[in-house]
């Protein structure tokens, strides 16, 4: 098992990892976290393939990805702020108002 | 504009005037136009004849505009006149002016004075349409315009639901006979390719019309005559009519619109020659319905009614001289019928007047010093019309017996008997009215008998003209004057020996019909109380008009409500239109109902969907990559 082949075993772990948490968790602030985790993911593999086909197309990919992230965040935060405020509580559960 | 267009359109332009701006302007512009513009049109129709004269009688003709043109054949808006159009248009425009002015007294307080005028104006120019037009069409055209004025007329006091049913009814019944109309000239325009009705008489006439059957023609056009002239089987609306005004009922239901058909046989003439079995149907029809409704005006008590019947039993002798193939006797009888049913309607409208709308009258009596002109013209008018010499309802009924006896065309003794009883039953009856309505004892309440007072001069004045053309019309010699382009049938030689016979009975059945209803009626109706009394179930019947009313409705409105309700209203219109529409809406709300459930509002649930679609999408790939 060569080097990038464990690097894309991490990635898809850390991926998993994260969608298992998102579908999981039920705090909010964990959830955005574990979407964290599987950009991460994502970013892991990218350095891998980069590395391996010696280009760095794929790196620089990554820090597209990590403003895309912080953005989200930016966004995210503030909503979850408000939410809480709204209901005291970070728990999913609660914010089921669209059942149809 | 030529002078033909002018007259049509002269009494449109004070429907216009009137009802656009009449209300506005006030009592003495409506009666200066709705009077003015008839009696100018009146003018220029004798203008007209004077020209026609001077041009030795050579039929006029004049195209308006083209209404369609249709690949090679055109529809034109064209006017002929000729001695038929003349006779016809000079009764209606002068007729119809004496109405309108006789109309400025009798509505003088109605509020609604300018809408009243509008629509009789109007009623003038369709009626002027229907006579004036060369072509079916035109003349169709006008024959609905005046079905429409008298629905207007007839429910002019709408707001009296029994009056606005008697228009609708009217307006039902003529539709009947407009289908056979519609038919006749379909019939026509499919044989001959044109509706231009010169060269549809010439076309019969000359034999070039071989395709088309003139009996299938004349039958179906005479269904529309039965509309719109009141024959059996469909002339019962006619005496529902009298809902509306009387001068209505006099301009429209006695002298003009209801002579329609009458006059619509009389110009087809050329097809009704050719057509002997129509023309015995027609002449049947004429001499029954003539006699059903005599022997109903014996038994009524509204004095407008007894006058209705009265009209539909004219209109009976009309098409039995039509039938008989005496076109020019029966245009004869249309004008002294239109003098003095004309004015004994007025006269009976003067009476309703005087009585403070009282119409029974079993309730009148001994009006004939009271309202002195009134009574002197209507009884002119009543001596006319039972047929007494030398008034003018005496020559032009003689002359129609006669016919039905001795003409060559389906002349035949059983139509001149019926036609005899109905004169002597016509004599009995208007003689019953006038002296239960002049003579004997004042049988109305004290407060009425106070008020009782003879009508403003713009109503007797008109009464008087109408008595004095009732006198004398007879003495204008329509059938000769017609001759030309209506020839009398030739008479049958065996009967020729009868003709002073045939005079000398119409003379008698007048004066015994006199005698009777005096020898009844006079001094307290003692007599006329008996045999009622004795007759009481005959009398009932009578009454009651056979039942007529009650069979028809029986026979076809309630089967009409019935399908219109059950299959029509419940079966179409509410379980299959209204059904298949709230079906679609039903399945439309139980799929949405279906699909909101996946709305959970679970974010949970949402990722692990996507999840879920992801892993099939990435099967999806790998299966077929």
């Amino acid at each position: 098992m060569d080097k990038t082949q464990v690097l894309l075993l991490l990635a898809a772990g850390l991926f998993s990892l994260g969608l298992a948490g998102v579908i999981i968790r039920r705090n909010v602030l964990v959830m955005l976290m574990c979407m964290e985790l599987m950009l991460n993911g994502v970013n892991l593999s990218l350095v891998a393939f980069a590395h391996q086909l010696g280009e760095a197309v794929g790196a620089v990919l990554v820090f597209l990805v990590f403003v895309v992230a912080t953005a989200e965040i930016a966004v995210a935060i503030p909503i979850v702020l408000l939410l809480v405020r709204r209901k005291r509580t970070l728990d999913l559960e609660a914010y089921a108002d669209l059942k149809g | 504009m030529g002078t033909l267009t002018a007259i049509a359109l002269l009494p449109l332009l004070g429907f216009l005037l009137n009802g656009l701006l009449g209300p506005r302007l006030g009592k003495r512009f409506v009666s200066v136009v709705g009077c003015g513009l008839p009696a100018l049109a009146f003018l220029v129709t004798v203008k007209v004849v004077l020209d026609l004269k001077g041009g030795g009688w050579a039929p006029i003709s004049e195209t308006a505009y083209t209404w369609a043109q249709v690949g090679t054949d055109a529809f034109r808006v064209a006017f002929w006149f000729d001695r038929l159009t003349a006779v016809m248009a000079l009764i209606v425009t002068g007729v119809g002016t004496l109405i309108h002015v006789y109309s400025t007294g009798y509505m003088h307080e109605d509020k609604g004075y300018a809408r009243y005028f509008a629509y009789l104006n109007l009623f003038l120019f369709f009626m002027l349409l229907l006579v004036l037009g060369r072509s079916l069409l035109v003349l169709f055209v006008g024959w609905e315009g005046v079905g429409l004025a008298s629905y207007l007329l007839i429910g002019f006091w709408f707001d009296d639901a029994e009056k606005a049913k008697a228009g609708k009814k009217a307006f039902i019944v003529n539709r009947i006979g407009d289908a056979g109309f519609l038919l006749g000239m379909f019939v026509l325009y499919a044989g001959l390719g044109t509706l231009d009705m010169p060269a549809i008489n010439a076309a019969f006439a000359n034999g070039t019309a071989a395709g088309v059957s003139a009996s299938l023609v004349g039958l179906l056009l005479f269904v529309g005559a039965t509309g719109k002239s009141a024959q059996i089987p469909l002339y019962v609306w006619l005496p529902d009519a009298m809902a509306g005004p009387t001068p209505v009922s006099a301009l429209i239901h006695a002298a003009t619109m209801v002579t329609a058909g009458v006059y619509l046989v009389a110009r087809l003439s050329g097809v009704y020659l050719q057509a002997p079995e129509a023309s015995t149907v027609i002449a049947a029809t004429g001499a029954l319905t003539a006699l059903l409704a005599a022997t109903i005006a014996v038994a009524q008590y509204d004095i407008k009614k007894v006058l209705a019947y009265s009209t539909v039993s004219q209109l009976g002798f009309m098409f039995l001289a039509l039938g008989v193939g005496a076109y020019g006797v029966a245009v004869f009888h249309v004008m002294t019928h239109a003098f003095f049913k004309a004015c004994l309607f007025l006269g009976a409208g003067s009476v309703i007047h005087a009585m403070s709308g009282e119409q029974d009258i079993r309730k009148m009596g001994a009006l004939a010093k009271k309202i002195p002109i009134t009574f002197a013209t209507f009884a002119l008018a009543t001596a006319a019309i039972a047929g007494i010499p030398p008034l003018s309802g005496f020559f032009s009924k003689d002359e129609i017996l006669w016919y039905a006896l001795a003409s060559d065309k389906g002349g035949a003794t059983w139509l001149v008997l019926v036609a005899s009883l109905t004169a002597l039953l016509t004599a009995f009856y208007m003689f019953r009215l006038l002296w239960l309505t002049f003579f004997g004892k004042p049988r109305m309440l004290p407060d009425v008998e106070h008020h009782i007072h003879e009508s403003p001069l713009s109503m007797t004045s008109v009464l008087v003209i109408l008595a004095v053309l009732s006198a004398v019309g007879g003495f204008i010699a329509i059938p000769h004057f017609l001759e030309p382009i209506a020839p009398l049938p030739p008479v049958k030689e065996s009967m020729k020996s009868l003709h002073l016979v045939v005079v000398g009975g119409s003379i008698a059945i007048a004066f015994v019909g006199l005698a009777v209803a005096a020898w009844f009626f006079g001094g307290d109706a003692s007599r006329a109380a008996a045999v009622k009394a004795k007759w009481e179930g005959v009398h009932r019947v009578l009454e009651n008009k056979y039942w007529v009313d009650e069979l028809y409705d029986a026979l076809f409105t309630r089967p009409l409500h019935w399908v219109s309700d059950r299959i029509f209203l419940r079966l179409g219109d509410r379980l299959l239109i209204d059904g298949t529409l709230d079906g679609l809406a039903a399945i439309a709300r139980r799929a949405a109902g279906g699909f909101s459930r996946v709305q959970a509002g679970s974010l949970h649930l949402y990722a692990f969907l996507v999840l879920a679609g992801l892993v099939a999408s990435l099967a999806w790939v790998w299966g077929h990559g």
